[in-house]
């Protein structure tokens, strides 16, 4: 078991055609992930690493019955490309698509709250059960089969965490990076709920950052209702008030988004910090063992 | 982006949000001219810089005569302004608004801004304005006052009287009207301009009646750039640190601190991440540096000599996860750099994933001197020891 992704999952990418879409369309590929379909609107009937491009998502819905889309479509059509998986009923959308206007990401939130669509991202690696499949853009190899869950707001960092569990012999059921930008599509709630419910999750890793109030709300949802033990880290405990640490999200503004106060809430739902990011494997072999 | 309260104030006048009469002025001829076209005594000059707390920091002045106007912004402009938000060194100032003055009656707070966790933009309203919101809100939250806004409907009438009626005393009804308007303007601002937020603070009403914007704060969304040419051209690269600036013009998300560690990561939490395990080992950073995602040779060359262009930084730690950026790239980056610009203090590299091993290749068959280190915690005690030893010897 994992959740969201596995070795079922039949991938459409949008925005295969271009330059980012098409490197990951392969490695994918070479993953073991089932790349289904492409879609460009335009440029139907074209292969792309072996895989059919349709213009519509109705279309390759159709042709190849896909379930998830993974999408590389550049920021100014990314909320549209957004809207039309979901109205055509992918399950799991994963946007990677950095750089999204804000007020895009209102409306595409307005759009998806009576859908059934769940969206991964957007500014994130992807989503990765390791073994079965991979839906994005982290390097594979680092990833082991295994029983820890890990969700992120961060790509790079991920793979620094990731790494370390691997070598630590932790591998993870499933690793989702929900991305970096002030509106996502999800929470680190909504899937703490779903490793909640799957058996193969011992326990999960959280990755944070500075700005918003999406760590001190999971903190409340782990005291009140996970049982599985979590560990956690936060980055930009350094960081200075007022300036956006790369992430558009990532900002400590008037007072609010800092990392201690993160710490602290997480520390009191009985979560393990983390507070060196360079001896994170040792702490999880210890919360885990 | 942050635009100047000039600018932001322009537009309120474009949208139909009253602000006091006025222009900008680069010298103390041109604040003089200005003056003379402005009813007054008095005149308020202020200095135009991206930094709260001007007031404060003696960036406002308010005067009664001409030779006042000349003398207050001379001695503003080419200053830096010292203000809570600027750090010690200030912020130069190349520009100051002369304003008419106006005769305050209240002063109210209002703002537009972004709710994340709604993913709604939300309306905030305080009868107890020009001071410091935050200040306010934790003191006496039941002062402070929000709707939230349903795209699908916009602004609401009702949601502009569910907060003006909350005004104690009431004002006029003529005031109160022309306060919903203005709400109904800002909402049209933030709208209209992919805004992250739109805040007037103080927004005042005059002894006779009139509402106004006093100030003017309008922070553009980066991303919503592209679609907004007009706000574009409004950028002022003067506000930025000139590292910072070359920096941006070559894609590099840099931020200068004030430490003597330069840092060079790929993604901004692993960027942020190295500079906190950097402090925890007792050092100190320089900036933040992420060359994101892709980088290119040329990019981390680049980086590399932004970093090196910090005369504080002492030594260096590249600290790489490969993913789409293969170290191989990085390895070839940094050697370029090192050739053109010399390299006169310390470098550990930690470097991880993609290529790896050819990576390290290039950099050991290099004539580069530097430290490797095998994760994150020994780059950071490695690279404080550095620091800690030049200090020494």
């Amino acid at each position: 078991m994992s959740i969201l992704v596995d070795k079922e999952t039949r991938v459409v990418v949008q925005g295969t055609t271009g330059r980012e879409g098409t490197f990951h369309t392969k490695q994918m590929l070479d993953y073991g992930t089932v790349v289904a379909a492409g879609v460009t609107p335009g440029k139907g009937g074209r292969i792309v690493e072996g895989v059919p491009v349709f213009n519509t998502i109705n279309e390759a819905m159709e042709k190849e019955g896909i379930n998830v889309s993974c999408i590389f479509v550049p920021p100014p059509f990314a909320a549209d490309a957004i809207m039309e998986a979901a109205s055509s009923g992918i399950a799991v959308i994963v946007c990677i698509t950095e750089g999204i206007p804000t007020l895009d990401m209102v409306k595409v939130t307005a759009f998806l709250k009576d859908r059934e669509a769940v969206l991964i991202g957007p500014n994130c690696p992807g989503i990765i059960t390791p073994g079965e499949t991979k839906v994005g853009i982290m390097p594979g190899p680092i990833h082991k089969t295994g029983h820890i869950g890990v969700i992120s707001r961060s790509g790079t960092l991920t793979y620094e965490v990731v790494d370390q569990l691997t070598r630590a012999g932790l591998g993870q059921s499933t690793c989702i990076g929900i991305g970096g930008d002030p509106i996502g599509g999800t929470t680190f709630i909504d899937h703490l709920k779903r490793f909640k419910e799957d058996p193969q999750t011992a326990g999960v890793v959280l990755i944070g950052e500075i700005g918003g109030s999406a760590e001190e709300e999971a903190a409340e949802y782990v005291r009140n209702e996970f049982e599985k033990p979590v560990i956690a880290f936060i980055a930009g405990q350094t960081a200075p008030q007022g300036k956006r640490m790369g992430h558009a999200g990532a900002i400590i503004s008037g007072g609010k988004g800092k990392a201690e106060d993160k710490i602290m809430a997480l520390e009191k739902a009985g979560i393990t910090v983390a507070h060196n990011l360079g001896r994170l494997g040792k702490t999880a072999l210890e919360v885990f063992k | 982006m942050k635009l100047h309260e000039y600018q932001a104030k322009e537009i309120f006048r474009r949208f139909g949000v009253p602000v006091p009469d006025g222009s900008v002025a680069t010298s103390a001829d041109e604040a003089c001219m200005t003056a003379e076209t402005l009813n007054g005594p008095p005149w308020v000059i202020k200095a135009q810089v991206h930094a709260g707390g001007r007031g404060k920091g003696g960036g406002v002045r308010v005067v009664d005569s001409h030779d006042e106007v000349k003398t207050a912004t001379e001695a503003i402009l080419g200053q830096p302004l010292i203000t809570k938000q600027t750090g010690s060194e200030g912020r130069k100032v190349h520009k100051v608004l002369v304003e008419q003055g106006v005769k305050i009656d209240q002063e109210l707070y209002l703002a537009m801004a972004m709710d994340r966790d709604a993913a709604r933009p939300v309306m905030i309203f305080s009868q107890s304005g020009g001071v410091d919101i935050e200040e306010v809100a934790e003191r006496s939250p039941e002062l402070v006052l929000r709707e939230s806004v349903d795209l699908e409907t916009g602004w609401m009438p009702y949601q502009g009287r569910s907060l003006a009626y909350s005004l104690d005393p009431l004002p006029v009804p003529e005031t109160l009207k022309n306060l919903m308007s203005v709400m109904d303007r800002l909402y049209k601002v933030f709208m209209s301009l992919d805004c992250s937020l739109a805040e007037i603070n103080p927004l005042v009403i005059t002894k006779d009646g009139k509402v106004m914007a006093l100030d003017a704060k309008i922070d553009v969304d980066d991303n919503a750039l592209f679609r907004q040419k007009e706000i574009s051209a409004l950028y002022d690269p003067m506000e930025k640190d000139p590292l910072e600036r070359e920096a941006e013009r070559n894609n590099i998300n840099y931020i200068r601190l004030d430490g003597n560690i330069g840092a060079m990561v790929n993604g901004a939490g692993l960027a942020m991440a190295t500079m906190d395990v950097i402090k925890m080992a007792g050092g100190e950073p320089a900036n933040f540096l992420d060359v994101g995602g892709g980088a290119s040779e040329e990019m981390i060359t680049k980086g590399f000599e932004i970093i090196l262009g910090d005369e504080k930084v002492k030594a260096i730690l590249i600290n790489i996860f490969g993913g789409i950026l293969r170290c191989d790239v990085l390895a070839r980056g940094v050697l370029a750099a090192a050739e053109k610009v010399g390299v006169r203090v310390p470098v550990i590299i930690r470097l991880e994933g993609t290529n790896v091993e050819e990576g390290r290749k290039i950099l050991e068959e290099s004539n580069l001197e530097f430290m490797v280190a095998g994760d994150m915690a020994e780059a950071a005690d490695l690279v404080t020891r550095q620091i800690s030893q030049r200090i020494q010897s």
